[in-house]
Formats: C-alpha cells, structure tokens, sequence
C-alpha cells in the first residue's frame, strides 16, 4: 500500500508513484505528491493532530479545507522560515516537510496542560471578565497585574513565534480588472467562462492548490456526459486560452474592501520543497474590479453533542473530499450521523472502497430521498429518527453513545455503537462572508435556515452554494448567471448561454440544511461549539442566562467565534444555541460582523517590498559619496541622509563635532545643505503673492537681495523659515527647511489655486535641481573668491543677504551671501549634476585654508550659539514670531498677510507668553535634557504649572560651556535671574540669558 | 548607474520580461502659464501643448508632457537646452508665465518588455492596461513610495522620471518587480 | 482605497494619488483685519461635520496638483460628486442623499 495504511487501492487526485517523507513531531512518515499535511497524516491513520486553545483536549483534523478549526501546525523550514498556525488541511506535502504540533507540552500524547480540562469549573464563560476584577481591597489591577498576566502570558498564544526575522522575499501587485472571480469551484469556473466569452478581463482566484472546488471530489456524476473533476481540468483549460484571463491558484481573496477593491494574497513557494531562494514567498494583490462574483461556497457544520471533539470524529464532507480526491480513508469502522443528505453520498462512497459503514444515522424522523434510497439499496444500516448523545475514547474516537428524540424534547437512550471514526454534517453554512465585508445586507432564509446575501452594497454577485443555490445544477447555472450579468455589469455584450445538463450526482440535494440543536443531557462532558476557542453549548447558554442578548455581546462574553478561524464552523451552531436558550429566532439574535481578513494573512504579505533598504526612500544628496568617503556619519532627517558629523582618527562624536565648531569660528567649514527645500516663485505678482504669504515685505526689496521669511499658520503660528531671494522683478528663489518643503509647496498652491486665483505667479520645486554648497567662517571669501567667475564677492558689491549668479569652479551658479552660523557665509547653488565637482573643489580650497566639512550637528551648535531658531525644535506649532524675538520682521505696513490676524487676538498680545530665552547653568557645567521642564522653584509641588522647557542643549566648545534656549513664560523679563530645571539626578539651577550666546552685536557676519 | 546597466530579463522564464535602463540626458523645464503663454510656447518649441489632460505631445525630439491644466514637463535633448531656454524666453518676453530649468531635478527610466504591465504594476497602483492607459498618456502618479511622472511611449515601453534622490529608491524596487515579473 | 474622480484629470483616480484637505466653501474673508475675534475664531476653528453629506477639499497631489472640492456621504463614505475649486456645491438628486 502506498505512503500510509489507510491509502485507497487507486482513485483521487494523487500520485501514489511519487512518495514524499515528511516529519510529524519527529516521527518519519511518508505521503503522496498532491497530498496535504492533513491527508498525509489520516493516510497514515494520525487523526490527533493537535491540542486545544483553553482545555488541552486532544483534537483531530475535522474538515478538509480552510475553515478547519482544530488542525493548526507549525511547519519548519529553517529558524526564519518556522511558520506557526498553518491548518494542516491547506498544507502541501512536499518532500522533507517538518510540522510540529501545537500547544502540548511535553507532548502531543501526555499533555501537562490537559489539566485544565478537568479544572474547567474553573473557566466558565467570562472567566477572565469575572476573574480579573481582584478583590476590592487590593489596588485596581493588582490580580491583573501581578498574578494573572504573568501566568497568561505564559501560556496564552497559538503556536510560537519565529524569533529570528523572516529571511523571505515578499511580493506586491496591483492589478485591475473587470471581473474578479473568488472561488474556482462549479460556479466559479462557470461564472468565469461565462465572462469570458462575453470578453471581459478576469481574474480568477482560489485558495486551493488546484481549482474545481467541490468538482475535484465527487465520486460520481457528470457535466454533460464528462465526469466532474475532467470538467473542471477542461474549465481551466479554456480559461487558460483566453488572453484576458489570469488564474491564480493558493490565492486567497482575503478582503473586500470599498469600491470593489479586494485584497488578495498569493502563495507562492510554500508548497516548494526548495523554492527559489531570490523569489518570493507570497505576493499581495490589490485588485480592483468593475464586478465581483463571489463563489465562495458553504460549509459544513459539525453536530454539537457531548465530546464531539474527540479525535476521528470529522465532517462528512470532508471524509468525502479525503476519500475521493486524496485516497485516503478516515478509518475502518464509521458511523455516519446527520440531518442532511450528504451522509448518504458519504456511506455509499466508504462503503464502495471498503470502510465497514456501522451505522448511518439521520436525525430526520422520515428523511425521503434518492439518496437514502441508493444508500438502503446497497444495504447500508440507516437508523432514522436518531441523534448522537455522546462519545468515548483515549486520545481517538471508539464509540458513540446514540439516543431518541422523544416528543417531550427528551432524548431516550438507543445503544452504543463501536466505531473509529465518527462523519457528521450539521447541514451546510453559505460562505457569505466576502459579501459581509462588501458592506452588503444579509438576509435570513427561514425555510432553509441560513443567512444568505440581500441587499448589494457594490457591484457583485454571489453564486453557487454562498448565494443560496442547492445541488449541482443549480449551482452551475447561478455560475453561468453571474458571469454573464458581471460580464453585462462592464459593458459587454450577453453572448450565447452554455448548456450544462448534471446528471448522477447523489450529495447534497440541500445545499443548506436547519442547524440541529439538540437539547444536550445535563452532565459534566463538554459538547464543543467553537473548537478553536473552545466554547462549549454550556457556555453559550450561561451567557444567555447571565442576560446577555445580542450575539455581539455573547461573542466577547464567550470568546465564541473570536479565534483565528473566525467561527466558520461554529457561528451557525452557536446562533441555533442560543436563539434555542432565549427562546427566539436566529435573526432575533443577529449575525456577528465578517471582518477581513477571510483567512489569517501574513505580515509579509501584507509589508511586501517595504522592509530594509525599500522600507522607505533612503534620499542622498549629491555630495553624499564625498561625506562617505570621508567617514562621516550619517543622521535621518526625514527621508534624507545627512551628514552628521565627521569624525577624524580618534574622535567621539563630542571632539569632532567641538573640532568642527571651532575650526569654522577660527577660519572656515563647508557644509552640504542641499537638502533645504526650494521653491521657484515667478510670474508678474510674485513679489505680491510673497508678501501675502510671509510675514515680510517683499515688493520692496530689490532684485539680487534677500530676506529671512517667517511663514505662519491663519492661527498666526510659526510654521516655516527660510531665506527668500529676489533673482529678478518677477523670480523669487524661496528656500524651505528641510523638512517642509512639500508641506510649504502644497500650502502655497492652496492659496494661489482656491484663494487668490487672479494673482499671475506659478510655482515650481526646486528642491532637487539645486546643490548647496554652505561656505562660512572668516576665511570662506577667501576660499571661494579664486573659484568664482563672473562676479563680485567683495563686501560692498555682495553684502550680506544678497544673491548674485555667477560661476563657481567653472559651472553656472547662484551664489548667496547668507549666514546660519553667525559668520560671513555664502552658499553656493549649483546644478545637481555638478554639485559633486563643484564641493570637491570648494573642499580642496577650504582644506588648505584651515578649514573642514562640517555636518549638521555641528550646524545646530553654531546656530545655538546666535540664537537663530530651527522650526520644529523652539517652535512647537503655538509659537508666534513675537515669542521668537523675530517680531522685527514683520512688515508693518502690510494690510495683510497669512496669520496676521490672528497675531492681534487677545491670547497673542498678552505680555505673559512664552518667550525664548538663553539659558547657562549656574556652578557646574550641566548639559540640559532637551524638553525639560523649567521652573520657578528647585523642587515644584505636584501640580505646579512649569514655566516653559528647553528647546535646544549643546555644549559649545566655542565658548567653553554648555548653552540652552528655552521658552520661558514673560522670559525676556526674566533676564539674569536664577530658575530651576528639574532633570532626573535632580534640579538644577540656570540664569536667564539672552538667547545670543556668541557674537552678540553681529560683528562676524562681516568676516 | 550600475543597477540600470545591470538590469536583467525577469522572471526566470516565467514572464518574457522587463528591461529597466537610464534615459539618455535630458534638459527639462517646468512650463506654467495661461493661454497666451501655453500657444507661444507651443509655437516657439515647435511641439503643441496637450489641453488634453495627461496626453503627452511631441515632434522633433521636443516632448511637452501634460501634468496639471497650467503645468507641463518640457523635455529635450540635453545638447538643446540651452536652446530652448533662450528661445523659449525670447518668444515668451512679457507674456507672464513661468519657465523653470529642472534638468538635473529628475532622472529618467525607460522600463520595456512583454511584462512592463505587470512589473510597473508592482508599484503604480493605476490601471496600465492600453484601454485605459493607452500610448501617449503621461501622469504624475505613485510607484511604491516614491512619486513619478509616468508615460506611455510605446505598448510595451514606459518613461519613468523621477526626483533624482528617488532614482536609488524607484530603481530597487523595479529591478525587485524585473526579477519577480511583478 | 477609495477611487475619486478628479474633475481636472476628467477620471477615476486611487485615493494615494491624493490628499484630503478639510472642508470647502470656508472662504478666507478679504480683509481679516475687518473681522471680530469672534468671526474670525469661527473660521480658523470651527467646522460642520455633518452626519451625511460633506462638502470638502481634496488635492489630487500626485496627480495634476489641483484643489477641487468634493460632496462625500459620512454615512457610507462614498464620494457623491466632485467639482472643480470655485464651482458652486452642485445639488444632489434626492437619492443620493439617501443612499
Ligand atoms: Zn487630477
């Protein structure tokens, strides 16, 4: 017999010549190529396969699909590659595969944590509601804190997470489409084709390995004279052919989301026994559709009877897919028990491949149908009228207890039946779930109790067995259906309808089918609703009685429906349940909402090519290779990487950056500011628009002068800075911080585009056309003067804050006379491309003045030490220019200008605002914390409100002490004397300073 | 640019492919202004302006790529820069406008192949199939983080221009999408 | 992601290309200077946020850089119409203000 004992003779979709070894918990076992982990591990006759969430139960693979609630594995590649939570039923073998169980110590067989099944008085619904309360006369959250969360996170969890980072590649694609179909099963395919033909772009995606759904394991049947899986192969195939159809297999449509847009995510290499080390793992595709045809199915639901958990005990549909599409059988010796039709195609199909089928048991009194009629002819023992009580079994099922429902609602007792494996079906569950999350309203079918989809929010169908269709035929023709009306939907024509005529199929005559709930004998077995949660019948019904109504509450109460499988299995049940506990109908109770995603996605998937190098743009500037070349080290500032400091043999950040301050007081540093942003402002109303936007005056300044612009808020609050040169009458060059360039942009064309659309002045960015290159010290003249061709450098002819254009080491520039450091300075604009060449030479010349590059912690002492703020660090959005000591640059003549009037409201004119300040520490040098507090007293009382915090701490090697600017409230008042900052080694005591600490009367500027 | 130079067929024979290379040097210009402007700058460049919303024209190796109703991207061969900045300036003298040389402000991509759909598709999250992105339509757009202006030269051939700090970005996440066929 | 007619671009555009950008039809008055610190405190603060139909701004940023305005249902979050900046607030048909 081949890769298991429990393998068919022949049959299924498997290859029984291609043996794949695999590992389960260590021990070797061996499966067939097309195999899942689950099929592979009944084949080989493993039903136990796991232990539950709370109880530690022993627990078997139940279903064949996706919505399996108990087979959750860890599959092991390698450290990185260690994937926890995998449903076995959705595992593909592959040869060399590992998988380990989950939430059993010290192992799957002798389970320690099995304790708790037996403490479970202990954890009845709402346990950890009631429970972590504590005692009132502890402090609140004390038993939460100190007992019971240690404990939990201990043990809480499914499976373990990899703790090494994940080695895999991950994939994203947008993709767009007319008709997206979710589901290659009967009606799938057939909606699909039937698009198709109309020529409609398609997308087609299924979460299975191979697509035909429920085609690819019905024993019996046919399409038009073809069997089942042999149409579902010759589907595909002409989906193949048509251009305009892509066809993704292991893609699950895992969300729907507004405007037809669906969340897709393909695997990609899991199923590979050595995938391809540079692909990718899974991709994630966002697809947007014109139409949606949702084909998902229905699925089955188990009975709900004492320790219908144990392992061996499995939905009938699922021994059906086992059987047929994989050759495997669940056992020797089956019950079949349900309240559906289905387990007679079930019996029959064991029976054909010999299972000794030892009872099939319908809890219909008087089920009539040609079903029950092939199954009594082949001498199957049906009992109907009976329902299953109970189960016995170590570790796997052995027995089952059967009984009577009587008239009075008790149930009378009807034997006991040996078997080693039970197949139940509850009767079919729509998969209405992707039309939940498309917003649409669900409706409630009384006649075949199932909620299925009402009222569309967007543009889809649902067809087959998730819209309500019953039996293969009808599924087939609400496929053919659907693809036409999505296919109509785009804009195509109807085209010629296919005929599909369904002959021999004996399941599921009732693609749906009432929820049993039985009235369960009272006792201590546990009779399993939510397997994945472990939520019991007793549960269910205690929250009823403990008032809870609405099933949105009862599923919080219970935790039913809430784990990782979301309840596909159990929702029905547990409605059933509790609308039988309260006495009223399933509607009453309602239907928790659907949420994305269908099945869990991995963060992966859902990160793509966003991780390291492509988490983000990593932006460099031109002159960035030199900066690296030198050593330097590097800081973000936004998406930018900037120099930060460049540090010589030896050196710690301190002395470098302490050498660099120096050496551009003494003589001269150069510094890379190319990352300011830049804005070129032209038109005949430039200087207009300017000085509606700035606070400054701007029409009366002259071609080839500039000015420090202060821009506000309509709140009057300081929100950029930056200098602003006049190259022409109607050409400004306007230079952001930073980090505000976009926002400054996009504020810019808010006004000109929606306020002031008459004013004739584009704008255009510049940020990266240019290269600045800051010169600055008393030697940058004399550094740059050799270079520059085409201009006057001098004093007179160049003053400060002045622009000229000219070429510098031979390239055309624009060459500003500006200073962020309180020395003479220039700044030299060139052309990007040229931005390397030109440094290069204006860093030879200031290397053999004495000078260094310099980087932008350098530049924040050197700013600190004149008093010159950076937007974002002494601005924190309520900062007016006043407070700044910058209300100089107010243009006062100005009848308006954006925030002006704000600046005159009463809170802006109060003499008690923050203001910003010097501070220097008195005794001991003391380097301030950025953000501390600044207060009055050493040692404030609780509650005291603080007088302002330090906005900049350096330490100045310049002037040989640690520097502060701060804003205090009435802080220019306050001038010389002593307030406190409260830091963590305790306060300490600071004078109030002007905020100019170097070079007060601004003598340096003029070299 | 060694990445672009180094750029492969995609896809492992899984896909025809996509090849990802630099665009020969260009001069560029932001053109904004009004009627009167956009009719002299199309008869002075030699190359009519698209009205037309996200239609690219081009004639004589000078491009105008249509970016917003008073904004277009002016592109010419590098060597004529100099000759559309003075030409364009003369004809324009007195009618407002504004005309601003960004020639090293962008890079440029020429992205090309049976796969371009697809490996464009892993970071631009518009619809580039030619019914609705048909040749001759540009746009500034999104690919992956990063903004672009995209054009369609070709059935099978893009330009990509992109911010020069974004070329490293926009170019690793292409030559990921060449090697995954999207 | 939602997808929202750009009124300048003439088509259907995804939501990343752009940028919301508050309410519309909240005009800056010509001369603030005019203005109470009441009115002018009604301006820069205070705005409708209707249950329902909203006027607002949004910038089709990565696009062609243009301001347009938008009636957007807060209910259902759908986009009812776009307009371009200075249009006046189109009327809606009554169905879609129930929708
Ligand atoms: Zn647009």
């Amino acid at each position: 017999m081949s890769a298991g004992a429990f393998r068919t003779a022949t049959g299924g979709r498997i290859d029984r010549t291609h043996t794949l070894r695999f590992t389960f918990d260590g021990r070797p076992l061996q499966g067939c190529a097309g195999d899942t982990l689950a099929s592979a591990l009944l084949a080989n006759g493993r039903h136990l396969v796991g232990r539950s969430f709370k109880y530690h139960r022993p627990r078997g693979i139940v279903t064949s699909g996706s919505e399996e609630p108990n087979a959750l594995v860890t599959v092991v590649r390698d450290g990185g590659r260690t994937t926890p939570n995998l449903r076995a039923t959705q595992v593909e073998l592959y040869d060399g595969l590992t998988a380990i169980s989950q939430n059993r110590w010290p192992s799957l067989t002798r389970d320690l944590g099995a304790i708790n099944d037996k403490l479970s008085l202990m954890f009845p619904a709402g346990f950890y509601y009631k429970t972590f309360m504590g005692p009132r006369f502890l402090p609140e959250n004390w038993a939460w804190t100190k007992v019971f969360e240690p404990a939990i996170r201990r043990a809480a969890g499914l499976g373990r997470a990899p703790t090494s980072a994940d080695p895999d590649r991950y994939a994203s694609r947008y993709a767009h489409c007319d008709v997206l179909v979710a589901g290659a099963g009967p009606a799938g395919l057939a909606a699909a084709l039937a698009a198709a033909e109309a020529g409609a772009r398609v997308i087609v995606a299924d979460e299975q390995s191979e697509m035909g759904g429920s085609l690819l394991s019905a024993s019996r049947g046919a399409i038009n004279g073809v069997p089942t899986a042999q149409c579902a192969a010759d589907a595909l195939a002409q989906l193949a052919g048509h251009a305009r159809v892509r066809l993704l297999p292991r893609t699950t449509v895992f969300g729907y989301f507004a405007q037809n847009m669906a969340g897709l995510a393909e695997r990609i290499s899991d199923h590979d026994p050595s995938p391809d080390p540079e692909g990718p793992r899974e991709r994630l595709w966002q697809v947007r559709a014109r139409h949606v045809v949702i084909a998902t199915g229905a699925i089955e639901r188990p009975l709900v009877f004492s320790n219908n958990d144990r392992p061996g005990i499995m939905l009938a549909g699922a021994a059906l897919t086992y059987l047929n599409r994989y050759g495997v059988t669940p056992g020797q010796r089956a019950v079949i028990a349900g309240s559906h039709d289905g387990i007679y195609a079930a019996a029959l199909d064991l029976a054909g491949v010999g299972v000794e089928v030892a009872a099939v048991l319908d809890t219909r009194a008087d089920p009539q149908s040609a079903a029950m009629a092939a199954a009594l002819d082949a001498g199957l023992p049906i009992r109907t009228g009976t329902c299953i009580v109970g189960s016995r079994g170590h570790l796997r099922v052995s027995e089952i207890m059967i009984g009577a429902p009587m008239a009075d609602g008790s149930i009378r007792d009807a034997g006991r039946i040996p078997c080693d494996c039970l197949l139940m079906s509850g009767g079919w569950t729509p998969s209405v779930h992707l039309f939940s999350q498309s917003r649409g309203k669900l409706r409630f079918d009384a006649a075949a109790g199932v909620f299925l989809p009402g009222v569309s929010a967007q543009s889809e169908t649902s067809a087959g067995a998730c819209g309500g269709a019953s039996g293969l035929a009808a599924v087939i023709e609400s496929g053919a259906a659907a693809g036409r009306t999505a296919a109509q939907a785009c804009g195509f024509g109807l085209g010629r309808a296919r005929a599909y005529r369904v002959e021999g199929i004996l399941e599921a005559t009732e693609a749906t089918g009432h929820v049993n709930a039985p009235r369960l004998p009272q006792g201590m077995a546990k009779a399993f609703v939510d397997f994945q949660n472990d939520v019991t019948s007793r549960d269910l019904e205690l929250a009823a009685r403990e008032g809870f109504r609405s099933i949105e509450h009862i599923k919080r109460y219970t935790t039913t429906g809430m784990a990782t499988d979301q309840g596909k299995t159990s929702n029905m049940n547990a409605l059933a349940l509790v609308s039988g506990t309260l006495n009223t109908t399933v509607p009453d109770v309602g239907l928790t909402t659907f949420r994305q995603p269908y099945t869990p996605v991995t963060f992966g998937t859902l990160a793509g090519m966003a991780r390291g190098d492509l988490f983000d743009p990593i932006r460099r500037t031109s002159i960035d290779g030199w900066a690296q070349g030198k050593g330097a080290a590097f800081e973000d500032v936004g998406t930018w990487k900037r120099a930060w400091y460049f540090p010589r043999a030896k050196e710690d950040m301190h002395a470098a950056v302490a050498r660099e301050c120096r050496t551009v007081r003494a003589a001269v540093g150069v510094f890379d500011a190319s990352t300011l942003g830049k804005i070129e402002v032209v038109g005949p109303d430039a200087a207009e628009f300017l000085e509606r936007m700035y606070v400054n005056a701007f029409k009366a300044l002259k071609p080839g002068r500039c000015r420090y612009g202060i821009l506000l808020n309509e709140a009057g609050f300081v929100i950029d800075d930056g200098v602003i040169a006049r190259l022409a009458q109607d050409r400004f060059h306007v230079t952001t911080t930073t980090g505000g360039a976009a926002s400054v942009l996009n504020m810019m064309e808010d006004y000109l585009q929606t306020e002031w659309p008459d004013l004739q002045v584009w704008l255009t960015s510049t940020t990266e056309q240019w290269a600045v290159i800051a010169v600055q010290g008393p030697r940058a003249r004399d550094v740059i003067a050799p270079l520059v061709d085409g201009a006057d450098v001098g004093g007179e002819a160049l003053p400060h804050m002045s622009v000229c254009e000219a070429k510098v080491a031979g390239v055309p520039a624009r060459l500003f006379r500006v200073s962020f450091t309180g020395e003479l300075g220039f700044e030299i604009n060139v052309p990007v491309g040229a931005g390397r060449s030109v440094w290069e030479a204006v860093a030879a010349r200031v290397e053999d003045a004495g000078g260094c590059a310099y980087g932008t912690e350098a530049m924040h002492v050197l700013r600190a030490e004149k008093g010159y703020i950076i937007v974002g660090q002494e601005t924190d959005g309520t900062v007016i220019p006043e407070d700044l000591g910058l209300g100089w640059a107010i243009g006062k003549s100005k009848a308006d200008f954006v925030g002006r009037r704000s600046l005159v409201r009463p809170d802006m004119i109060r003499t008690d605002r923050k203001q910003l300040v010097g501070l220097l520490t008195r005794g001991r040098d003391v380097l301030l914390d950025d953000g501390a507090q600044v207060t009055s007293v050493a040692a404030p009382a609780k509650g005291t409100a603080a007088l302002g915090h330090v906005t900049s701490s350096y330490h100045s090697s310049v002037l040989g002490k640690s520097i502060a600017l701060a804003l205090v409230r009435g802080g220019r008042g306050l001038m010389g004397q002593r307030l406190h900052v409260p830091m963590p080694k305790g306060a300490v005591e600071v004078e109030v300073v002007s905020p100019v600490f170097y070079d007060p009367k601004g003598e340096k500027l003029n070299g | 640019m060694a990445s672009v130079d180094a750029a492969v067929s995609a896809g492992g024979g899984r896909d025809a492919g996509a090849l990802v290379r630099a665009a020969a040097p260009a001069a560029r210009f932001v053109f904004r202004g009004r009627d009167a402007a956009v009719a002299t700058v199309a008869s002075a460049l030699g190359t009519p302006l698209s009205l037309e919303p996200c239609r690219a024209s081009q004639s004589v190796g000078r491009i105008a790529l249509w970016l917003g109703p008073d904004e277009w991207l002016l592109i010419a061969p590098r060597s004529e820069g100099g000759l559309v900045a003075s030409v364009l300036a003369k004809a324009l003298g007195g009618v407002p406008h504004a005309l601003v040389d960004v020639s090293d402000r962008n890079s440029a991509l020429i992205v090309s192949g049976p796969a371009v759909e697809d490996v464009l598709s892993a970071g631009c999250p518009l619809d580039l199939d030619q019914a609705a992105f048909p040749v001759g339509m540009c746009t500034r757009t999104l690919f992956a983080k990063a903004e672009i202006v995209l054009w369609r030269t070709a059935p099978a051939e893009f330009r990509v221009e992109v911010a020069r700090s974004f070329l490293p970005y926009v170019e690793g996440v292409l030559a990921v999408a060449v090697r995954d066929g999207g | 992601m939602l997808l929202i007619h750009c009124p300048y671009c003439a088509m259907e555009r995804p939501e990343i290309e752009f940028r919301h950008a508050g309410e519309a039809h909240v005009a800056r008055a010509p001369d603030p200077s005019q203005l109470d610190d009441e009115t002018w405190a009604e301006f820069l603060y205070f705005r409708s946020n209707p249950k329902g139909v909203h006027a607002e701004r949004w910038r089709h940023v990565h696009g062609c850089g243009r301001f347009f305005n938008a009636l957007r249902d807060t209910v259902s979050d759908r986009l009812l119409v776009t307009y371009k900046a200075g249009e006046v607030r189109p009327e809606l048909p009554p169905q879609e203000h129930s929708r």
